[in-house]
């Protein structure tokens, strides 16, 4: 069943043309990773899903619903997709706890056990049940990232969209990060990724697209994508990442 | 000639001190109210708004604090309607400091990390869950230091209503010094009771934000 469908999606920051023309569908339960240059418009991609950025043309329709920011509130697109931002964006003032439990109980208007419940089982599947009442601030870069990502899972999302994640860590915390995201997949989570792992999208995404100077250049499975490049951009991306 | 022994100056600048403080009260609770609203003026969506904020802004910012109480208390009495030195003097300072607190705030606002917008957004808050949730709390923290030690500015500020009358610290230390002609004395006790009145601020001021540096937020 197809989750998430993108159509012919285009995107200009005023002259620059950012996307130019993106065809994807992603299946529930499916893992891909987006990988490319920096400014080939991997992120921009993944920030029109999610109407952080307002695509100029084309169609995304998420569930069958077309992704619209003019139509869809925030709360309904939180609905649908839930993003994982580099940088964690926690909320500095507020607990561990209360980062996870803020959005279900404002947006969703749950009730207050119910939610934190729902926070302490988030929390414990991204292992951190022991850092409840603790601030952003007193956790590693590592930490913070499972909590953002515990964040997302707590609006319990359809697909969730995580940029670049571990691009902001200390090597020896990447790992951490990633054994996550390999369990979320494992579960069954929709998960777009863009990322500079790899390794990682070798091993834990079900396809990889490569995308060039605005377009999906090349898609496949990874196994295939990564030791038979078709394409000259790719052959090249790959010696120099690997 | 009445004879003024050192205890009579003291006696009578200290109550004139009073006077100094109501005013600056007045001041700035006066602008702090009106800075809000501007501050809310001044982020609102509407570009006819936004821009009468900058420019209310950079005009008060812009003129002598002096002008400003001449403007409206000799302004005032050109329309027509002359109004005290008191009305003067709180009006003056409320549209000063509102100037400056709006401009304070709406720094602070704009200083809470982009990220934290997107990350609300993602999340399903709209604007004024984001606003009331996430960004203002953290931008309250953030002005808490710069809004005490403008405080102070407040407080310095309000000697300039003696110059259209208003009897507080400055005047009454102004004429003391025509009755007993003991400027040099008269003159340090006055800069004293300032000190005493801003210096505890300042100190405060430094404290808040060493506290808020303790706390990560910087």
């Amino acid at each position: 069943m197809t989750l998430v469908y993108v159509d012919n999606v285009h995107k200009a920051f005023g002259d620059l043309e950012v996307l130019k023309g993106i065809n994807l569908s992603v299946a529930q339960g499916e893992v891909v990773a987006i990988i490319g240059r920096s400014g080939s418009g991997k992120s921009t991609l993944l920030r029109c899903l999610n109407q952080l950025e307002k695509h100029d043309s084309g169609k995304i329709t998420i569930a069958d619903k077309q992704l619209d920011a003019a139509s869809m509130s925030p709360k309904e697109l939180s609905e649908n997709v839930g993003m994982v931002f580099q940088s964690f964006n926690l909320f500095p003032h507020k607990t561990v706890g209360e980062n996870v439990c803020l959005a279900p109980l404002v947006v969703r208007g749950e009730g207050k056990t119910e939610v934190e419940k729902i926070a302490r089982e988030v929390l414990e599947k991204v292992g951190l049940s022991d850092k409840y009442d603790s601030y952003p601030a007193q956790l590693s870069g590592g930490q913070q990232q499972r909590v953002a990502i515990a964040r997302a899972l707590a609006m319990r999302p359809k697909v969730l969209l995580c940029d670049e994640v571990t691009s902001a860590l200390d090597p020896e915390l990447v790992g951490e990060v990633l054994r996550v995201l390999e369990a979320l997949a494992a579960e069954g989570m929709t998960l777009i990724l863009v990322t500079h792992e790899m390794g990682f999208a070798r091993d834990v995404a079900d396809r990889v697209v490569f995308m060039h100077q605005g377009r999906i250049h090349e898609e496949g499975a990874p196994s295939e994508l990564f030791s038979n490049p078709q394409t000259p951009e790719l052959k090249q991306f790959i010696s120099a990442v690997l | 000639m009445i004879e003024f022994t050192f205890w009579d100056i003291l006696r009578n600048l200290l109550l004139a001190t009073r006077w100094t403080i109501v005013l600056s009260l007045i001041a700035f609770v006066g602008g702090a109210t009106v800075g809000l609203v501007l501050t809310f003026m001044r982020l609102s969506s509407s570009r006819w708004l936004q821009r009468l904020t900058a420019l209310y802004v950079d005009l008060f910012q812009g003129t002598p604090l002096l002008m400003q109480l001449f403007l409206i208390f000799f302004g005032a009495a050109a329309l027509g309607h002359p109004i005290s030195a008191w009305w003067a003097a709180s009006i003056a300072l409320t549209l000063f400091t509102s100037a400056f607190l709006c401009d304070i705030w709406r720094g602070c606002l704009e200083a809470v990390a982009k990220g934290q917008w997107h990350a609300a957004r993602v999340l399903g808050m709209n604007y004024f869950q984001s606003m009331r949730h996430v960004i203002l709390p953290q931008a309250l923290r953030l002005s808490i230091p710069p809004t005490v030690g403008f405080s102070v500015q407040v407080i310095k500020g309000t000697a300039l209503a003696s110059i259209i009358g208003f009897v507080e610290l400055t005047k009454a230390g102004t004429m003391l010094n025509n009755a007993t002609f003991e400027p040099f004395t008269i003159f340090a006790l006055v800069a004293l009771l300032y000190f005493a009145l801003c210096y505890p601020l300042s100190c405060y001021a430094r404290y808040l934000e060493k506290k808020l540096y303790d706390a990560g937020l910087r």
